[in-house]
């Protein structure tokens, strides 16, 4: 019987045939971690090892609170740089680079046949290059560091069909907000999930890299698409090392197979606080908010800037409103910068911040006041995220946010388009 | 078998509400961090929960974040277990490399209620509740291991001694 993806690259990780249910000892091939390597080596401290057991498998890169906001996250900064030289760890990125995961891809680690875990749950990002990828909580990282091994059990999968063609105005955000919202938040939970149909092959990388990224949405241990030319051209001058493709067999065994036709989807908005509460964009129009963003791993690539420029071109952002645009990377925010859409952006009324997590995660850059709203291309809306506890957050896609943000409400940027 | 107060939540509680993101590169010390426990759900929990209570919730608990301190405040804070209808994956295995306890199970979810006093026995897997005593199928021994140690720094610890040990 035919293998899934999955099946397929913890067995060759592992050196036996194996199927979903077991569980299997493996060795990654990179380890990632970012700000959260201070705490780290506190625990791989605390086991006693003096060296890191493999140095080059380790992948840190400072993406969080870049620069320290404050004294606290100075120094974690430092503890941080002094390891990686101790330690010799090579593949170290500063606060220069940008979010994990986009300057991970980009520097070509995750390539088809690559296991990588991470301390950070959008770590299933690079399904989308045919790596198995999941995110692990810091004493696992800890431990790996010491050991180089760790247990993980070979997930289920779960294939979702997508078919048609996108309409416009329509994007890869909304497809997989529809989902979410359909399927709900843990309908992935210790699950694979396969995407796959025509219209997932028609997909640009950074599409493909939208959709594996929220998948830890929907609870997935990792995502995957399947590798093609696109994949291929997008790794050339980029992979590490040379790669075979790595795919699911014909009749591989899916747990359960979901069909989304997406021919006459509307634009999405995921509504406070959690990410499955979702609703097409007619419902959430004028619905008034404080603050836009447009960027963090799930949207701050060139293609979502584009769009936004696109937009925004002429126009001018709604005189009560802040917006912050947050290159993912440095390499996005150089073609951004290159193509004119930053100057787009600014001239309308934006501000462009460092590349970096921004204010995703609450601690800094932008962080939301009791009783505001914000609507973001991020990938989570829990309450408290972005901010005070009392503060609210609606996901979209860099469309509707840029539209939204040229009205001062919610907006269908079909309109605009 | 140890009495606590149950502190009772709905689905999908996260690791955002339970271990707010602004502290999560800010706080270290994992005294400091019970205190932010479940701040932006339940602010009343960190100043009234008392060692030895516990957790009930519904499906998909800790969902969100890969963040350990979730895990980290709520063992901290005292808590004796977790017991959800479902937990998300990372903080599942994150529960365990912190020496907290989680038990899955509907039927013990839908009957106890909020502050009620129940009493669980790990090695019997049952819980004595007020309608009587309910059991749970008990963590497969693999991952009891770690629990009993205290958690995976401290399991592993100890492996990588004896290793040692055995070397010389
Ligand atoms: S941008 Fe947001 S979701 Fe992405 S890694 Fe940073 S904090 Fe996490």
């Amino acid at each position: 019987m035919g293998k899934t993806f999955s099946e397929k690259l913890l067995g060759l990780k592992a050196g036996q045939k194996v199927s979903a249910g077991d569980v299997v000892t493996v060795s990654p091939d990179y380890i990632l971690s970012h700000d959260n390597s201070a705490a780290i080596i506190k625990e791989f401290e605390k086991l006693g090892v003096e060296k890191v057991f493999s140095p080059g498998k380790l992948v840190i890169i400072l993406d969080h609170v870049v620069p320290a906001s404050s004294e606290k996250y100075a120094q974690n900064h430092k503890t941080i740089r002094k390891f990686v030289a101790e330690q010799k760890i090579t593949n170290f990125f500063d606060i220069h680079h940008g979010i994990c995961h986009q300057v991970l891809m980009e520097n070509g680690f995750a390539t088809p046949r690559k296991l990588i875990l991470g301390a950070d749950s959008h770590t299933v990002s690079y399904g989308a290059l045919g790596a198995f990828s999941a995110g692990i909580g810091r004493s696992e990282v800890a431990v790996l560091w010491a050991t180089d091994e760790i247990w993980l059990r070979v997930p289920e999968t779960l294939k979702v069909q997508i078919e048609g063609k996108l309409p416009r105005g329509v994007y890869a955000k909304d497809i997989i907000l529809k989902i979410i919202g359909e399927e709900g938040a843990d309908c992935a939970n210790y699950k694979a999930v396969e995407f796959s149909g025509d219209a997932a092959k028609n997909m640009s990388i950074a599409s493909r890299i939208v959709l594996c990224n929220m998948a830890a949405e929907m609870g997935a241990k990792n995502a995957y698409f399947a590798q093609d030319d696109a994949t291929i051209s997008w790794l050339k001058n980029r992979a590490k090392d040379e790669f075979e493709l790595i795919c699911s067999d014909e009749g591989a065994k899916y747990e359960m197979v979901l069909h989304y036709d997406i021919s006459s989807l509307e634009p999405q908005v995921a509504f406070p606080h959690t990410v499955d509460n979702v609703k097409p964009v007619s419902q959430a129009k004028g619905i008034k908010f404080h603050q836009a963003v447009i960027g963090t791993c799930t949207n701050g690539r060139l293609e979502d800037l584009v769009v936004a420029a696109q937009i925004l071109k002429g126009k001018k952002v709604h005189p009560k409103l802040r917006v912050l645009v947050i290159p993912a990377s440095r390499a996005e925010y150089l073609l951004a910068l290159k193509e004119g859409v930053l100057e787009t952006l600014v001239e309308a009324g934006c501000v462009v911040l460092n590349p970096g997590c921004g204010p995703c995660l609450g601690a800094h850059q932008g962080v939301i006041a009791p009783g505001e709203v914000a609507l973001s291309t991020a990938n989570r809306n829990f309450q408290g995220r972005m901010g005070s506890r009392d503060s609210f957050i609606y996901l979209a896609s860099p469309a509707t946010v840029a539209a939204s943000a040229i009205e001062g409400q919610i907006t269908d940027p079909r309109e605009y388009l | 078998m140890k009495k606590g107060k149950v502190w009772k939540y709905g689905d999908n509680v996260n690791t955002d509400v339970i271990f707010p993101g602004k502290y999560t590169y800010s706080i270290l010390d994992p005294k400091e961090m019970a205190v932010h426990a479940l701040e932006d759900l339940d602010p009343e929990f960190s100043q009234k929960a008392m060692p030895g209570d516990i957790i009930v919730a519904g499906k998909n608990f800790g969902c969100g974040s890969s963040r350990e301190q979730a895990a980290t405040c709520l063992r901290y804070a005292g808590i004796q277990a977790v017991i959800a209808k479902s937990f998300a994956r990372i903080f599942f295995r994150n529960a365990i490399n912190q020496g907290l306890p989680v038990i899955q199970s509907e039927e013990i979810v839908e009957s106890v209620e909020k502050g009620e006093e129940i009493a669980i026995d790990f090695s019997k897997g049952q819980i004595k509740t007020q309608k009587g005593i309910l059991s749970f199928s008990p963590l497969p021994e693999s991952v009891s291991g770690i629990l009993e140690a205290g958690g995976l720094i401290p399991y592993t610890k100890a492996k990588l001694e004896k290793k040692r040990a055995r070397a010389k």
